[in-house]
């Protein structure tokens, strides 16, 4: 549960050293991809990293604040709602629609934090729950903007990333940008004390922080990087409906953030990939793929709760000891 | 609002909060945000469904379908939720996980079609109340409902397990410290919870009929009533289904284009200011 | 340049490229099997309607032994699980991983409208016997995708509100759900009944999944009208004919159905309460032609069922694209051409019993029957034709060019025409 808290100062910077060879490797690594995977690959490889934004958005609040959201779905959608609707309807450039979509989401974000800063554990998780609902209900019923049940279509991607591969490209250059941003988040001075509230809230109180103003800024945070992805989302399907900000969606960020392993950031992009594969695997031998995906939802619960990277970590440590 | 619509709202509240009841009575004592339930009531409906056909008795098919639903809670308790016990998020992602592969067995057992359980002859047509012509059996659910209210009522003021229950809801570590034995006391609680889905579902099932998908739109209703009336709260899931049943036909009639918003706008701005719903204590 | 026209012409340039390449690959090509995508909800709301699809599908593969055109059909099978986002990624699976020629299906308008603008961009020919947006074939039709065997949602509704007139109704109040479906059948209705001099009282429109219709009952029940015309679709339908009926409605005034309303899937488990229930539709199961007895006969006794819309939409539509792959000896690879000819094809052996062909559009153009629900000697219940308005097109008895030129049917425009 606990994790080392504040590495000494050396280690910080002999492991950011090590650290960055590594994003670097596995960077270039995932740059190259395209050139190894089909045209249908590279799509879902841009989806896992699409969504591995998303989870890792989750992962700030619930890894490093100890409260999981239940909404970041509807954030997500937000985003891609506003970006679709600014370039089809609004007529938007492609740029000027992903900076309006990412601001929207960073709104609403901010206004589920007003609302949800105050509660934490299970009724922390109701409330986002609840909250998300509301946005979806909006999409669903304010046909006039929304275009109701038939969402709205059009081109949304930029011209210059139609094939596969280019686009591929930039949203890995996009997540490799906000992944480290998230990274540095978590562990800015500001990061360590949301840290210190997972722990102990009382005592941070105590302390003089302000538990609901770091809650409510952590959260807004989280949603501006949920509406990164989102964005990406709607460039990705050129489509959105309300099946985008549903509970679902919500559900299955939660779910890849801990198939990752919940404080592990980066964790969030190996338990997406591992989510969607599931999906497509096990979607394209039969039928009853929601009962296997709910029987691994069941299994990950109950075996595997520190998740993939988790796991891995824990194994490793283990044998440096 | 005609006395017509009133009967709307009554008739559909007293529906939410058989649902409701069960959801608040686990949410309130074990912690678990049971987003199961809903697929418990599909599950029930369906149960008690086939029961009702097959028997020709309605009163089975409610009997069939709460046993065979706290059966199927009695599995989600004792052989899967007692892995997670004490975390919070990992119970109700393993509810959700359950309730997949719930509502994945009903489409392989009972496949799409939309059914509706047969309900009695003396159930059937109208009678004239408050001078206006209802259907009966929505008058049946009204006296249902309030008869399941009454019920546990009683059972939670004037019996020793209701005062355990009442007890382990503001504190069940006192409770057990005491020398009683919660787990029981839990076991219990989720079994009448889910038996209390799966008579929802046969009561629902009847005039909202069953298809796939009506478990998460029940499961909305149940979270807007329990959010707004609070952790295990009977008052609070009265109320909260008043609440509900009588906003949702409020806003389909006056707000049609807001019907979602209805509820759920005034549902977020109460939480605005009690973020543990009218009756809800901090645990 | 147009990106897409770029990317067309690039495709282009690329196939010339491979043919001059290697012919004896093309001429490998060729012989492979014709693959068929289709796209189903096999899980969700409409789970029961992608069975049937399924159905309807390989009930008619079947029939020719899994060969169109001279070639073997392989067909693929996507759960679309009734949500858009998952059939976008199916399609993309099944053109960019899976090779298909050709797709067919969804059923919600939804996911249809989704892989529609999909594919404009791969140019992948896609069929849709379901999906009914009319714009689709009328102010924004791709032209790779066709409505093969399928309808424009106002299409039948157009002939019931002139129907509705002949009846002496004077007044009707629509309830619908709230999306373009049930806008665009509701406006077919809406705008011949009041060009015909008919008023309109009222529309309802509710949320797709309303739990419960009593609060729309209670309106209902205070008009003072002379029908009620109601579109819905799944469980929705059979919710509102059970309430319609428990109210106490049935009885007093006559309710009009959209023909998704008094589908077999709809009322397959209904009773007594649907009885007598009025709508538009090109397939009556109940008709007494014998090449339309004669598949209903063979289906139920293969699928213990009475063929739904589903069903026989499928099947005649993969019936239709077999049709063309035949007059082309099958040469699916040639898409502009396999295009080309679908859209000039006209269909003999469909279940309907008379020939059926695609107007200028791409939209079918069929024999409209106006059909009653009654009670089969077994019990069942069914549809049966009542009167026939002939070859109705999808712009009724407007001239098209000037019918484009109205607004399409939504919750603001329903073509009312003011007293």
């Amino acid at each position: 549960m606990t994790m080392p808290l504040t590495p000494t100062p050396s280690r910080v910077a002999g492991m950011t050293g090590r650290a960055a060879l590594i994003a670097a490797i596995i960077v270039v690594a995932a740059a190259a991809l395209p050139l190894a995977l089909s045209n249908y690959q590279v799509g879902l490889a841009t989806e896992v990293l699409i969504f591995g934004i998303l989870a890792m958005s989750i992962d700030i609040l619930a890894g490093f604040a100890g409260r999981t959201s239940l909404g970041h779905g509807a954030i997500f959608g937000v985003s891609t709602y506003v970006v679709v609707y600014a370039t089809t309807h609004g007529g938007l450039p492609p740029a000027v629609a992903f900076a309006a979509g990412v601001l929207a989401a960073t709104v609403v974000a901010a206004i589920f934090g007003l609302l949800a800063v105050r509660t934490s554990g299970v009724y922390f998780l109701l409330l986002t729950l609840a909250l998300g609902m509301i946005v979806w209900g909006i999409c669903l019923r304010w046909t006039q903007v929304t275009g109701g049940e038939n969402g709205m279509r059009g081109d949304v991607r930029p011209a210059v990333l139609l094939t596969n591969s280019a686009f591929y490209w930039a949203v890995l250059a996009s997540a490799a940008v906000v992944a480290f941003a998230m990274w540095r988040f978590v562990r800015s001075p500001f990061g360590l004390t949301l840290r210190g509230i997972r722990d102990s809230e009382s005592r941070m109180r105590s302390l003089g922080y302000n538990v609901p103003l770091h809650l409510f800024i952590g959260f807004t945070v989280s949603g501006f990087f949920a509406g990164v992805a989102g964005a990406l989302y709607a460039m990705f399907n050129n489509f959105v409906s309300p099946s985008t900000v549903a509970l679902a969606q919500s559900v299955e960020g939660v779910l890849m953030m801990i198939a990752g392993g919940v404080g592990t950031l980066f964790g969030a992009f190996v338990g997406a990939a591992a989510i969607i594969a599931l999906e497509n695997v096990v979607s394209a031998y039969t039928e009853r793929w929601q009962m296997v995906l709910g029987i691994t939802f069941i299994l990950i619960m109950i075996f595997a709760p520190e998740g993939i990277v988790g796991k891995l970590r824990a194994t490793l440590t283990r044998k440096v000891r | 609002m005609s006395i017509f619509q009133l009967l709307n709202g009554l008739t559909f509240a007293a529906l939410l909060f058989v649902v409701a009841s069960g959801f608040t009575l686990i949410f309130g004592l074990l912690r678990i945000v049971n987003l199961a339930h809903g697929a418990l009531y599909l599950f029930g409906g369906y149960i008690g469904f086939t029961v009702a056909v097959k028997t020709g008795s309605f009163a089975l098919g409610g009997i069939g379908a709460m046993a065979a639903i706290a059966a199927i809670g009695f599995v989600l308790d004792q052989g899967l939720l007692r892995f997670v016990r004490g975390n919070e998020l990992r119970q109700v992602l393993l509810t959700l996980g359950f309730a997949f592969v719930l509502n994945d067995l009903a489409l392989v057992i009972w496949g799409g079609d939309s059914f509706t359980v047969p309900i009695p002859q003396t159930l059937r047509g109208g009678l004239r109340v408050l001078g206006v012509f209802y259907p009966t059996y929505r008058l049946f659910v009204l006296v249902t409902g309030i008869g399941v209210f009454a019920a546990l009522w009683l059972l939670l003021n004037h019996t020793r397990l209701g005062a355990l229950i009442r007890a382990g809801v503001d504190d069940a570590e006192m409770v057990e410290a005491s020398g009683v034995n919660i787990r029981r006391v839990f076991l219990v609680t989720f079994l009448l919870g889910s038996a209390l889905a799966g008579l929802g579902g046969l009561m629902g099932g009847a005039f909202l009929s069953l298809y796939p998908s009506a478990d998460a739109e029940i499961l909305v209703f149940s979270l807007a009533v329990v959010i707004i009336g609070g952790r295990g709260s009977l008052v609070g899931v009265g109320v909260g289904s008043l609440l509900v049943g009588l906003l949702n036909t409020l806003g389909q009639v006056m707000f049609p284009e807001l019907a979602y918003f209805v509820i759920f706008g005034p549902m977020a701005v109460l939480l605005a200011f009690r973020p543990l719903g009218l009756f809800g204590r901090a645990a | 340049m147009d990106r897409r026209q770029f990317l067309k012409n690039t495709t282009a340039a690329l196939t010339v490229a491979g043919a001059g390449v290697g012919p004896w690959l093309s001429a490998q090509a060729q012989a492979g099997p014709i693959k068929i995508g289709l796209l189903a909800p096999l899980t969700g709301v409409v789970a029961s309607g992608g069975k049937e699809m399924v159905e309807g599908v390989q009930f008619y593969l079947d029939q020719v032994k899994s060969e169109m055109g001279g070639r073997k059909v392989e067909l693929v099978i996507e759960d679309d699980a009734s949500n858009p986002d998952t059939a976008l990624q199916k399609a993309r699976r099944l053109v960019e991983q899976g090779n298909c020629h050709m797709l067919i299906g969804n059923l919600l308008a939804n996911t249809g409208l989704a892989v529609a603008n999909y594919v404009k961009g791969t140019g992948t020919p896609y069929f849709i016997p379901i999906i009914a947006a009319d714009d689709l074939t009328q102010r924004q039709r791709i032209k790779n995708v066709i409505r093969v065997a399928g309808y424009s949602a106002s299409e039948f509704t157009h002939p019931l509100g002139d129907w509705a007139l002949k009846q002496g109704y004077k007044k009707i109040a629509t309830i619908s759900q709230d999306y373009t479906f049930g806008h665009e059948q509701c406006g077919g209705l809406v705008q011949v009944f009041t060009e015909g001099g008919g008023e309109i009282v009222q529309q309802f429109w509710h949320p797709l999944n309303t739990a419960d219709f009593s609060p729309y009952l209670g309106q209902i029940a205070d008009l003072k009208v002379d029908a009620i015309f109601a579109m819905e679709t799944g469980a929705d339908a059979t919710r509102f004919i059970q309430q319609y009926s428990s109210f106490g409605l049935k009885a007093k005034t006559p309710l009009l159905a959209a023909m998704n309303g008094t589908d077999q899937s709809v009322i397959r488990t209904l009773g007594e309460e649907c009885e007598g229930i009025m709508s538009p539709a090109h397939f009556a199961e109940g008709s007494d032609n014998p090449v339309t007895q004669k598949f209903a006969r063979e289906y139920e006794a293969k699928y213990g069922k009475i063929p739904s819309l589903y069903g026989f939409s499928m099947y005649s539509g993969v019936m239709w694209i077999d049709a063309a792959l035949k007059k082309m000896g099958g040469k699916v690879e040639d898409r502009e051409a396999f295009i080309d000819t679908v859209l000039k094809t006209e269909l003999d052996g469909s279940p309907l019993g008379k020939a059926v062909k695609l107007d200028a559009y791409g939209n079918p153009i069929y024999d409209v029957y106006i059909r009653k629900v009654v009670k089969r000697a077994d019990g069942k219940f069914w549809n049966v034709p009542v009167t026939t308005y002939p070859n109705v097109s999808q712009f009724w008895k407007y001239d098209p060019e000037t019918y484009l030129k109205q607004p399409p049917y939504s919750r603001n425009f329903q073509g009312i025409k003011k007293a």
